[in-house]
């Protein structure tokens, strides 16, 4: 068996690596893709713990949650195609209409 | 011993991969490297004895989302020279962040007086001829205890998909 | 007590005059002429009936039982207050009182007032007002009745005031005269400056004596009904006042002013030749024989307060003295005849205060009732000679009227001897009286023998001036403008009759005294001796007592030749040579003119308060217009002005400003917020994990302890 505190580092690591993408990408589609990392080290750690007390509610949680990413990732990239058909542009630094 | 190799190996993959997506300047080039990622993610639900998460993954993550992402990419693809900055201004900052966050976690287990791996959170050896069936499992949980939050996780996969049809619309 | 139906109807003697009056100016010109005369006249002979009737009950009683009073109702009756014998009820009643004094009053009044009036039918016949003028004329009955029949001093003072009105609205009769109008104003306001000394009196004796009533006696209960005579005998009983106490004295000078002014006595006499301006028969009914005689009427009055304030007596006396003799001396050089009589009344009525002021009470009433007689004849023979000279007054445009009216004529000389004092007629008793009881409390050399003298000259004054008036009305050329001397006609009966009656009693209204003459008692001051004999005291009262003979012969040989110089020096000097009296008027020009000029009194007075009045009011003027006006007025517009200004400024920096302050401070906090506001959703997810960290240090101890608490 794995210690448990190697899944949280690991989830940790990519939940930091995810982190920072969204923070410092300018290119908004990759900043996407970071946020799915997000995502994805919290299913693990979900999945670890439930293996650890035998329970199976952290793997429906982890499922819910890919499904609610795929809604999510779907809405925000339709947002994305239409800002571009309006501004032409996907760069964060460039988006900023809404600015005082 | 299979475990620890299992999960090193996917652990490594995962991470490596994860960090080569957010620093790549083509954004093919991310999106490929995230699929790595997530195939390694999966990895470790296998490892972890989640076989239905394990398929799901792959079918859902991988093979949806990540096209999608793929064909978005493809659509606003510019022809503005790749060699354009790659990071926002505030990437001093996110690095004294992250440096706090990884510091806060490390004080917070060194407080324990634990490393990580020895003590009480360890994975109680449950035999893997006596663990249920994952799928079976899986489904009685979420057609009984958890059947709201499946109906309505379909009601926002409608909803979802609504918006995302009128927001990409041609006007 | 005495009873009778006239008696029980006294009230009905004020009353009458008072309808016809209010029938008068309800009714003005709705009633005929002839109504008039005989509703007014009537009403006048009724009165005068009722107080026959009511005297000859009175005399049917004891000589010491002859007063009657009655009372109509309570009329003031405000409570108890302080006074010097301890705390009283004060009441004040309406009520009436006959007595010998009152009754002598009352007969000259309706009886003078009666013929009067009788008098007034022929001379004011063809005058516009004849309904207003017997109007006023029945009113002034109704007010001297009230007057002289009032049982207090309170209800005394409502007729003198409304005699005072009277004399007003008569005197100015001719109103759209100037000259009369500002007579009668005059008359009132000289008039009014006694009544405030009267006043005075009054509340000094209510405070004194805790009543204004005259005596308690001829009532039902009068041990209830206290009146001044007998609480005056009881506080000298009680030693609380004595002869001679100051506010004895107080209460006699103050009653005394107010006497100044109603009979015109020096130096308030000034309205009294001013109010020749009236109609001749108000002169004679007013100015001769009744208002101006309420003054003497009301010392004699209270003649018990009098007699214990010797300094009083003194002083009224040298007054009396002293305006007669000043009177008559600016009688001689008056050309109006009605003037000539004026200053003689004011003359004469000084005779009646040095009666009265020498402890004579009787003899001023005496005389009071023979110079009504007399004086009355002489101003309705006046009038009577205006009347026929179709208004000529200048006894320089008159003369040898004797024969042309025989009927005018012949009264008059008979009034010009009885006001001389010659025997046996009216005047000559009553002067008589007045000088021997000078004469007689005289110690040699004294003040009185002073009186005596002075009122001795006044009479040959008299003597000399009046028949100056006669000579040259009457007798000598003829000096009247001939277009006047065409229309000379005879006087009318009605103005004749009452002429002849009063030349009657002008003869026999003094032989009352007659007895003196041989040592008896004097009837009409037996008559008047309850009233007027005062409170029982060791006090010097008036002797009625015999005197003499020798010396009544020779001082009554005296008077008479005192008079013949005078009757002989006019002779001389207006009719043996007319011309006589210019020549010595040019002589001692400077004596004539300030003897012309009445001793500029009236000047002296206007300069010293009428002057002196307006002064005030134009200051007054002033501070109204610049103090008031401009301090006041203005300034409080400057001060609002001031103030809205320094509002103005509050209102803009510190109300504003605040609003501003806190519209800044938000717009100042809103600045910096706004910048997070940058557009780029990098910054705001940075933001999220910032929060996301210090969250974490925040609640980081808690994690320790739950992940402690994990199995």
């Amino acid at each position: 068996m794995m210690p448990a505190g190697h899944y949280l580092f690991l989830s940790l690591a990519l939940f930091l690596i995810g982190a920072i993408g969204v923070v410092t990408r300018r290119n908004v589609i990759i900043v996407l893709m970071c946020i799915e990392l997000i995502l994805n080290a919290v299913n693990i750690n979900l999945v670890a713990f439930s293996r650890l007390y035998g329970d199976v509610a952290g793997q429906a949680f982890a499922l819910f949650i890919i499904a609610d990413a795929a809604a999510e990732a779907a809405v925000g990239l339709g947002i994305i195609i239409a800002f571009f058909r309006n501004q032409e542009t996907v760069f964060a630094d460039e988006m900023d209409i809404l600015k005082w | 011993m299979l475990d620890s190799v299992l999960f090193y190996f996917f652990a490594g993959i995962a991470i490596v991969c994860a960090a080569m997506m957010v620093t790549r300047r083509n954004p093919i080039h991310s999106a490929v490297f995230l699929i790595t990622t997530l195939l390694a993610t999966a990895g470790i639900f296998l490892q972890l004895r989640a076989e239905f998460l394990f398929g799901v993954q792959i079918i859902l993550y991988v093979g949806g989302i990540m096209v999608l992402f793929i064909f978005v990419i493809m659509l606003v693809r510019l022809d503005a020279p790749l060699q354009e900055l790659r990071f926002t201004f505030q990437r001093w900052v996110t690095a004294f962040v992250a440096l706090a966050l990884v510091l806060e976690v490390a004080v917070t287990f060194l407080l324990l007086r634990r490393l990580p791996g020895q003590g009480s959170l360890v994975l109680r050896a449950v035999p893997a001829d006596r663990l249920p069936p994952n799928s079976e499992a899986l489904a009685q949980s979420l057609f009984s205890s958890y059947l709201l939050p499946f109906e309505i996780v379909s009601v926002l996969l409608l909803v979802a998909m609504v918006g995302a049809v009128v927001m990409a619309k041609k006007r | 007590m005495p009873t009778g139906y006239f008696l029980e109807h006294l009230w009905l003697i004020p009353l009458f005059p008072l309808i016809s009056a209010a029938m008068m100016f309800f009714f003005r010109r709705l009633i005929p002429k002839a109504a008039v005369s005989f509703l007014c006249v009537g009403s006048v002979a009724l009165s005068f009936l009722y107080a026959a009737g009511a005297v000859l009950e009175l005399l049917a009683a004891a000589p010491q039982e002859r007063v009657y009073q009655q009372i109509l109702f309570e009329w003031i009756t405000p409570g108890a207050f302080a006074t010097t014998g301890g705390l009283t009820q004060f009441v004040a009643d309406w009520g009436y009182l006959l007595d010998p004094l009152s009754s002598v009053m009352v007969l000259i009044v309706t009886g003078v007032g009666l013929l009067i009036h009788i008098y007034s039918v022929g001379y004011m016949h063809a005058d516009d007002g004849y309904y207003r003028y017997f109007g006023y004329l029945n009113l002034f009955m109704f007010a001297m009745l009230t007057l002289v029949l009032a049982n207090n001093l309170l209800l005394l003072f409502v007729g003198w005031e409304g005699v005072g009105l009277c004399s007003y609205l008569l005197i100015g009769f001719y109103f759209k005269k100037e000259s009369a109008a500002n007579a009668g104003k005059k008359a009132f306001l000289v008039n009014r400056i006694g009544d405030a000394g009267f006043l005075l009196g009054i509340f000094l004796i209510a405070t004194t004596f805790g009543t204004v009533r005259f005596t308690s006696r001829g009532l039902g209960d009068p041990v209830a009904f206290s009146g001044i005579l007998q609480t005056l005998g009881a506080l000298i009983d009680q030693h609380r006042l004595a002869y001679g106490a100051p506010v004895l004295t107080a209460i006699a000078l103050l009653l005394f002013a107010g006497a100044t002014g109603k009979s015109a006595q020096f130096p308030l006499y000034v309205w009294l030749p001013d109010a020749m301006e009236g109609p001749t028969p108000v002169s004679a009914l007013i100015h001769a024989a009744t208002m101006v005689t309420a003054g003497v009427y009301m010392v004699a009055r209270m003649s018990a307060i009098y007699q214990m304030a010797p300094v009083a007596m003194d002083v009224v006396a040298i007054s009396g003295a002293l305006t007669a003799v000043i009177a008559a001396s600016m009688a001689m050089v008056q050309t109006d005849i009605k003037k000539v009589l004026a200053y003689s009344t004011i003359s004469q009525l000084g005779y009646m205060f040095l009666a009265l002021g020498v402890g004579a009470f009787a003899a001023g009433i005496f005389h009071l009732m023979t110079h009504a007689f007399f004086k009355a004849l002489l101003f309705l023979g006046a009038g009577a000679v205006i009347h026929a000279l179709s208004g000529e007054q200048d006894l320089r445009k008159m003369g040898g009227l004797y024969n042309t009216i025989p009927r005018v004529s012949r009264p008059f000389m008979v009034a010009t001897f009885a006001i001389a004092g010659f025997p046996p007629l009216a005047g000559f008793f009553s002067k008589d009286e007045i000088l021997s009881h000078a004469f007689n409390r005289s110690q040699m050399l004294d003040r009185y023998l002073l009186l005596w003298i002075v009122g001795w000259i006044t009479a040959g004054l008299t003597a000399f001036y009046m028949f100056r008036l006669f000579f040259l009305a009457f007798r000598g050329r003829s000096r009247i403008s001939t277009h006047v001397e065409e229309h000379i006609h005879q006087p009318p009966l009605t103005m004749t009759l009452p002429l002849t009656v009063l030349m009657l009693l002008s003869i026999i209204g003094g032989w009352f005294a007659l007895p003196v003459l041989w040592g008896e008692k004097n009837y009409f001051a037996e008559f008047l001796a309850p009233t007027l004999g005062g409170v029982e005291a060791d006090t010097g009262t008036v002797q009625l007592g015999q005197h003499p003979l020798l010396k009544e012969y020779l001082l009554m040989t005296a008077s008479v030749a005192m008079a013949s110089l005078g009757l002989w020096l006019a002779y001389k000097l207006f009719l043996k040579n007319p011309k006589l009296h210019t020549q010595i008027a040019e002589a001692w020009p400077r004596l004539h003119r300030v003897l012309t000029h009445k001793y500029y009194v009236d000047e002296i007075y206007e300069a010293l308060f009428v002057n002196r009045l307006k002064d005030l009011s134009t200051a007054l003027g002033f501070l109204d217009a610049k103090v008031i006006d401009g301090v006041a007025v203005d300034g409080t517009a400057t001060l609002t002005r001031v103030f809205s200004r320094m509002s103005m400024w509050w209102d803009k920096w510190i109300v504003d400003g605040l609003v501003n302050l806190l519209a800044k401070i938000t717009s100042g906090f809103s600045v910096p917020v706004r910048m997070l506001q940058t557009g780029m959703f990098s910054m705001y997810a940075t933001l999220i994990l910032l929060g996301l960290v210090i969250l974490l240090g925040y609640y980081g101890h808690h994690m320790q302890s739950w992940v402690r608490n994990l199995r």
